[in-house]
């Protein structure tokens, strides 16, 4: 079974999908090979929800991104694995099914269940979520953002991540 | 959009069917975001070679009609505004 990509996109939006191709320089997958074994590995979350903690991290920019509608806040928060309540900082996505349930976009308590069946090593020490919507900012995302979560990922001896897009 | 991932070379995609928002299911659904994440994980580590593509069976329960229009903000985002405002500009009628 194979599902389709496009069910819920607006038809209008098709054109913008159907055809995607690598950014111009990238020709070949990036590819870490796994050789841990699962049961021994520290896994990470990484959202593009953008969420934060509530009254603990500046929520992501949406002002900026209202007044420049093709730019996204390409910033990202580092959320610990038992991260208390989150806000949701998202012009492009409903909301109200994550926040009453961030395990929607960001699922703590599944990686734990993993943990205590034995699937899974551990859960890492923290999880990251940026904002997913990042057309004029992604040099900034590729430069700075994601060098930044590397090296908070390699420093925490995280073996694999799990990103989720919204 | 596994599509998309796959498109976009991304190493390893877990493909699911679920309106945008919703990456791991619906909220309190524990049974559905651990399939998803342990579908993930099982990718990661099991993958033998890039571009390795998984799709996961599980069907929304929800019309299709109904998810879509959930799924959308109250307001469109920035740059869809501004899509619209253009198309209107030029006398299109069509909302993205």
């Amino acid at each position: 079974m194979q599902v389709d990509s496009f069910r819920f996109l607006p038809r209008s939006f098709l054109p913008l999908y159907e055809n995607a191709r690598p950014i111009v320089g990238e020709h070949e997958p990036v590819w870490a090979p796994f050789t841990r074994r699962l049961a021994d590995a520290s896994i990470a979350l990484v959202t593009s929800a953008g969420l934060s903690r509530a009254a603990e991290q500046e929520p992501f920019d949406l002002d900026g991104e209202r007044r420049r509608p093709a730019w996204g806040d390409p910033t990202h928060r580092v959320l610990p694995h038992r991260h208390g309540p989150v806000v949701m900082s998202h012009l492009h996505v409903n909301p109200t099914d994550i926040l009453a349930d961030d395990n929607v976009a960001l699922p703590v308590d599944a990686l734990d269940d993993l943990v205590a069946s034995g699937r899974v090593g551990r859960a890492a020490p923290a999880h990251v979520s940026v904002m997913g919507y990042q057309e004029a900012g992604l040099s900034v995302w590729r430069d700075v953002t994601a060098q930044a979560i590397v090296e908070l990922f390699r420093a925490q001896g995280t073996d694999g991540v799990v990103l989720a897009p919204v | 959009m596994p599509l998309t991932a796959v498109q976009l070379i991304a190493p390893r995609v877990v493909g699911v069917e679920f309106p945008f928002g919703h990456p791991f299911g619906r909220p309190g659904d524990r049974e559905v975001q651990r399939t998803v994440l342990e579908t993930a994980v099982t990718v990661l580590a099991g993958a033998a070679e890039p571009v390795t593509r998984v799709d996961i069976d599980i069907e929304w329960p929800q019309p299709r009609g109904e998810a879509y229009r959930a799924w959308q903000p109250a307001e469109p985002s920035p740059i869809v505004a501004e899509l619209l405002r253009q198309r209107a500009a030029r006398g299109e009628g069509a909302a993205p």
